[in-house]
């Protein structure tokens, strides 16, 4: 898979080899940085950002910094990441409102980028927050493109506006402009303007949508960009600057495996934050873009902040605090563990979340084969169980496992390991709600410091947990199950009451905390 | 404002073939160019040496047999491979699968007004059911494709089913062609690849499958390749269609793409009307591409 790694595996396999040295030679820079030039290129970073950012890197890499700090391998690391995190834009951005409603946000991008998709998500992402989003449908050129954003609209729950049929009929500047007007007669306080796909060297095109720019005056201009898109990423950009110039960037498909190329070039080039970044199909996989997680992502960091979040967001505070409760009074029975189970799916796909954590590039491969089914399967055998043997495993004999074996249609030895796992979880979850160190990467950002350690050790016991079990989906299960616990904790415990509380720490969380990670993966062999 | 630039290399060598010498700063550009074109650094790096190996063979110092011997070359690589399409069995049954927005439904449109046009019978089979509103999109295309379209029975019903129906429809009637349209994926997704396969395996209970075509946008950098490699995995593909050409891209990674799997380029589609679609031919292409 060499030839196809992303971006992550390539930097990291660099890494390694760095950190091998105890100083570095002129030599082993140019080594390094031609590596890292192979590798961006490959994520399809665009030339010319390739080459200012090499350059960069290189000067800085042999310049004093480095040759001062005790770990010069570490230190290149870490410039990487600095450098990277710069091209982004530094800091994440947040949709600017109108003073006076609605807010018009207006989609623009090429043809297939997934503008539509993104007027759905963005839609119901604003109506989670208390707003009152209208779609309008100003694509009239893609066959039933009208139609599409229609059902979006009713999938996300929210108003559309679609006076034309589309197909080639009609006027989108019109539409667009009467959209904007409907929605103030009707009070919606924030539209959604979707548009048709264009190339950027179709100047007809690009004057049209300039002209529905004109009409509606948008609060927001949003580029949509394929995450998968390849050198061509800095004309769009460039086409689109100069046509309607854009305030924000959206990168789409970004739950492929290409990650990083074209949000680096259009960062760079346009210098125009990213500020959402879309991961799946479904009308949820939508999410704030963080400048530093992407750059942690990048470089393999894990993406903790995002996790957390994520986990708040899918857990009921009351029920956690229950659970902890019963953790601490040892009174968790299966029956909590399979609430838990289906609060976590709650949460998402897993594939993704074990994704976010640190080092999990390496398990990547192990991570393709890992069916989701298998919490299904999970769920199956504690449903076989009679409401006693819930509350109390040790009712569990042989013969009971049999009959719930078959019940589940598994084996014996599957419903013997789902024991197992239950008995373990609750004894970690013991010492955890009684004050002791947890052991889950969910923890670490919450006292600084400290936090960053006891990651380390986390993301450590992970590793070994990992290569005792020789199943990839049992593996993962098992870190699914951990990660059930490191998530109900920071709630159970208190941790971020509410959203705000959690937002206002991310801010200043992470450079602590990503020194902490780029020690961890510095020290891990 | 963007100007409409010619879908070319040309922009981007100009300068360099004028130049009365080759000197460093051509390959320096050379460089460039094919990078920016999107060939990937592999590519680059190979086509690159063939061509320094060249100019020393021929001592020549002209920028403009550099020019002939890159066209030359890039040639050379396109065309090893057969770009015909294999559409002889009766019903002939093409599968058209790709990853999300990089235009199937668009290029199904267009080949089968390009198969009309040949005289030839054809359906279309709506097995994108997971995309709103796919299925009129299809539907719309197959109207002014003239083509026949067999659409599924409910919403959401199994895409297998669907493509099984098509079949079963062209077989009735004695439609020569099928072509069938499915969901675009993320090649990323196993159990959304596994659905594919399973679409192949159900269509060969009742026809062998004739094509199986891997449409890739020419904006797609070098993850192309991981696209092509994991389709080729589940759906067994046997020709690659590229998009979205009349667009700045100049879709470099389909050389890569080609010459890692060995799967050939058999259609080519230029724009939105329903006549932009071509074969493929390996010397109009690097033609264009060089200029």
């Amino acid at each position: 898979m060499a030839t196809f790694g992303n971006l992550s595996d390539r930097l990291a396999d660099t890494f390694k080899n760095l950190r091998k040295k105890g100083s570095l030679s002129a030599s082993d820079v140019d080594g390094t940085v031609r590596e890292i030039r192979r590798a961006l290129l490959e994520a399809d970073v665009a030339f010319e950002v390739v080459k200012d950012f090499t350059s960069r890197v290189r000067e800085r890499a042999l310049g004093d910094e480095v040759n001062k700090a005790l770990n010069p391998a570490q230190q290149v690391v870490q410039i990487v990441n600095e450098e990277l995190v710069g091209i982004l834009g530094g800091q994440q951005r947040r949709l600017e409102f109108a003073k006076t409603p609605p807010t018009v946000i207006m989609l623009a991008g090429l043809q297939g980028a997934g503008k539509t998709t993104l007027a759905g998500k963005l839609a119901k992402w604003l109506a989670k927050d208390g707003h009152t989003p209208l779609l309008v449908a100003a694509d009239l050129q893609r066959p039933n493109a009208v139609t599409q954003l229609s059902v979006v609209a009713e999938q996300a729950g929210v108003a559309v506006f679609a006076p034309e049929p589309g197909n080639g009929v009609g006027n989108p500047v019109k539409v667009a402009k009467d959209g904007v007007a409907y929605a103030r007669s009707r009070q919606y306080d924030t539209v959604i303007v979707d548009t048709a796909g264009r190339l950027g060297v179709d100047a007809e095109l690009m004057k049209q949508a300039a002209n529905i720019r004109k009409a509606v005056d948008p609060d927001e201009v949003l580029f949509v960009i394929d995450a998968m898109i390849g050198q061509d990423a800095v004309n769009t950009a460039k086409a689109f600057q100069d046509g309607v110039d854009f305030t924000g960037v959206v990168l789409s498909k970004l739950d492929g495996d290409a990650r990083g190329g074209a949000a680096l070039s259009v960062a760079s080039v346009t210098g125009r934050p990213i500020i959402f970044a879309s991961t799946g199909e479904g009308l949820d996989d939508f999410e704030p873009f963080h400048p530093d997680r992407m750059a942690s992502r990048i470089l393999d960091l894990g993406d903790i902040l995002t996790l957390i979040e994520q986990a708040q967001q899918a857990f009921d505070e009351e029920e956690a605090r229950k659970v902890a409760e019963k953790f601490a009074t040892d009174s968790f029975t299966l029956e909590d563990f399979l609430k838990q189970m289906q609060q976590l799916r709650n949460m998402g796909s897993i594939k993704k979340m074990i994704g976010m954590l640190p080092g999990a590039g390496a398990m990547r491969e192990q991570l393709d084969s890992f069916d989701e089914r298998e919490i299904v399967r999970t769920e199956a055998i504690i449903q076989s169980m009679t409401p006693a043997e819930r509350r109390n495993a040790k009712l569990l004999n042989g013969s009971r496992r049999l009959r719930i074996a078959r019940g589940a249609g598994t084996t014996v030895t599957e419903v013997n390991q789902l024991v197992q796992r239950f008995e373990q979880a609750a004894k970690m979850m013991k010492t955890v709600a009684r004050g002791g160190v947890p052991q889950m990467p969910g923890m670490g950002p919450i006292p600084g410091a400290h936090g960053g350690a006891s990651r380390k050790q986390a993301a450590k016991s992970k590793k070994k947990s990992g290569s005792r079990s020789g199943n990839p989906a049992k593996r993962a299960a098992e870190n699914s199950g951990a990660a059930t616990s490191g998530a109900a904790v920071p709630a159970g415990s208190g941790f971020g009451l509410g959203l705000g509380g959690g937002a206002a720490r991310s801010v200043d969380a992470p450079s602590e905390d990503e020194l902490a990670a780029l020690q961890k993966f510095l020290g891990r062999g | 404002m963007a100007e409409r630039t010619p879908w070319s290399l040309s922009g981007a060598l100009r300068g360099m073939f004028q130049r009365p010498t080759i000197t460093e700063d051509t390959w320096d550009d050379l460089e460039t160019a094919l990078v920016g074109a999107d060939f990937g650094p592999d590519v680059t790096e190979a086509v690159i040496d063939e061509l320094r190996a060249n100019v020393e063979r021929y001592r020549t110092t002209d920028p403009r047999d550099l020019q002939r011997m890159l066209r030359e070359t890039i040639e050379e690589r396109l065309s090893k491979y057969d770009t015909t399409l294999r559409l002889t069995e009766r019903p002939a049954v093409v599968l058209v699968v790709g990853v999300n927005g990089v235009g199937k439904t668009t290029t199904i449109g267009k080949f089968a007004r390009f198969l009309g046009t040949y005289g030839r019978s054809v359906v279309v089979g709506a097995a994108d059911t997971f995309r709103a509103a796919a299925v009129d999109q299809l539907a719309t295309w197959a109207e002014r494709g003239g083509a026949q379209i067999v659409r599924p029975q409910q919403q959401g019903q199994d895409p297998a089913s669907v493509a099984f129906q098509t079949v079963e429809f062209a077989k009735r009637t004695g439609t020569e062609i099928v072509i069938i349209d499915t969901a675009g994926r993320l090649h990323t997704k196993g159990g959304l690849m596994d659905e594919l396969t399973k679409i192949r395996r159900v269509v060969e209970k009742q026809a062998p499958v004739s094509e199986v075509l891997l449409v890739l946008d020419a904006t797609t950098g070098q993850n192309g390749l991981a696209q092509a490699q994991a389709f080729i995995e589940h759906a067994g593909v046997t020709g690659l269609v590229v998009t979205k050409l009349d667009g700045s891209a100049k879709g470099g990674f389909v050389l890569a793409v080609q010459e890692q799997t060995g799967i050939p380029i058999k259609l080519v589609g230029q724009g939105e009307g329903i006549g932009d679609l071509t074969g493929f031919t390996p010397h109009v292409f690097a033609q264009k591409l060089v200029g």
